[in-house]
């Protein structure tokens, strides 16, 4: 994201003073020549964009801190997966999870969308569908014995990871995807960043669908 | 297993979105700001395009008064490190250097509004006067009217610095009016570039 330069008063403050300088330098120049005064003004604006670029791909993703609502004796478990939702890896590595402890699921799956629709604000079709397939999961679940509820998120599965973490102090986290090669997530590094950005155990559950076990 | 865990008391504020609220507020104000003052500037670009064929900037009969505002920017700028000086002082604990550095801070902006109304009775034209003297007024009474929005939010903070309020943990109340007030001397430093020096 970029940098905002009046997040605070000390940095308001020191756009004061960069601002005073690049106007100087191109005022300064501007008494030479007009066409200085346009190299000046370009050069700088290209440094300072520059700079900008470098900072903003150098900055670390923020860490986000995520308040527990266990108890002892108790685990809070986020689930976010989309196709692979119902998928028998994922219920059995929910069963055991849930063994001995009792346990808390919430099931967030993601409305995925194309990027056209979502520009244009036309989510009630990935809503539906994300809508269906958390239904038939949270049937499966209860099916295994495993009590939950579950949630539509947004399309963005780390953003919907973050919205979860607001209202559901999870102590961990599991993300569910297709294998390696048929996985957009995988792709897109969800599972990485996810572990970057959120201070709780991740786990990765690989779901094939293609599996007959599956 | 249960399915809702424990709660007590008011339900948790939920602030889904992609952006934290304050973040994309100010994002939201400097791209409002930046569209308002864009507009006049490019108004302003658009009187000098459109007149190629002159020598000096601006066009005969105008004349600005360009060594007064130099003196206007310089009280402007100084009134920054007043602010900074303020803030810093605060967040050490330094209740005095907060109250002066308020103060001084509201007095320079004060003055560099006086200034600037002086200016305009005496630069010898009006907004009436063509498209230069209408952009020069819309332009420097825009940041004029920005100033006065500055001062009042200072003298607000003043007030309360002088009633006790604000500690080095607690300072919401100096912080904005200051990143406002920073906000409003960077505008000057680019109308005054502009239109006064290039």
């Amino acid at each position: 994201m970029a940098r905002n330069p009046l997040r605070s008063e000390a940095e308001a403050f020191r756009f004061v003073l960069l601002t005073v300088a690049y106007f100087a330098l191109i005022v300064a120049a501007s008494t030479v020549s007009t066409w200085l005064a346009v190299a000046v003004f370009l050069a700088l604006t290209a440094l300072v964009l520059w700079r900008w670029a470098r900072r903003t791909s150098r900055e670390p993703p923020e860490r986000a801190s995520v308040r527990r609502g266990g108890t002892a004796g108790e685990r809070r478990i986020l689930v976010v997966a989309n196709e692979t939702v119902g998928g028998a890896e994922l219920l059995e590595v929910l069963r055991r999870k849930a063994e001995g402890v009792q346990g808390h699921v919430l099931v967030v799956t993601p409305a995925l969308n194309s990027p056209l629709r979502h520009w244009a604000s036309d989510e009630d079709g990935a809503r539906a569908a994300a809508q269906g397939r958390l239904d038939a999961s949270l049937a499966r679940l209860a099916q295994q014995g495993i009590d939950a509820h579950g949630e539509v998120g947004d399309g963005d599965p780390l953003q919907a990871i973050e919205d979860a973490l607001r209202t559901f102090g999870a102590d961990e986290i599991v993300i569910s995807t297709h294998p390696e090669g048929r996985s957009h997530w995988l792709e897109r590094n969800v599972v990485s960043d996810a572990k970057a950005r959120f201070d709780v155990p991740i786990t990765h559950v690989i779901v094939d669908l293609d599996s007959p076990s599956t | 297993m249960s399915a809702h865990a424990e709660h007590h008391g008011p339900p948790i504020a939920n602030q889904s979105s992609r952006i934290n609220a304050s973040v994309l507020g100010m994002f939201l104000f400097i791209a409002s700001e930046g569209m308002l003052f864009g507009a006049f500037f490019t108004a302003y670009f658009f009187v000098r395009v459109v007149n190629p064929e002159a020598q000096s900037w601006p066009l005969e009969p105008f004349h600005l008064p360009v060594f007064v505002a130099g003196v206007n920017t310089a009280i402007l700028v100084t009134s920054s490190f007043t602010m900074h000086w303020a803030l810093q002082s605060v967040k050490r604990g330094n209740r005095a250097g907060l109250q002066a550095g308020l103060v001084l801070t509201l007095l320079m902006g004060m003055a560099f509004l006086v200034t600037q109304m002086l200016e305009y009775a005496r630069i010898g034209f009006n907004p009436s006067d063509g498209a230069f003297g209408t952009i020069f007024f819309g332009l420097t009474g825009l940041h004029g009217a920005h100033v006065f929005v500055g001062l009042t939010l200072l003298a607000v903070a003043t007030v309360r610095a002088f009633r006790g309020h604000y500690t080095p943990e607690h300072h919401h109340g100096v912080e904005i009016p200051g990143i406002y007030w920073h906000f409003v001397d960077v505008m000057w430093i680019v109308v005054y570039a502009t239109i006064y020096l290039l």
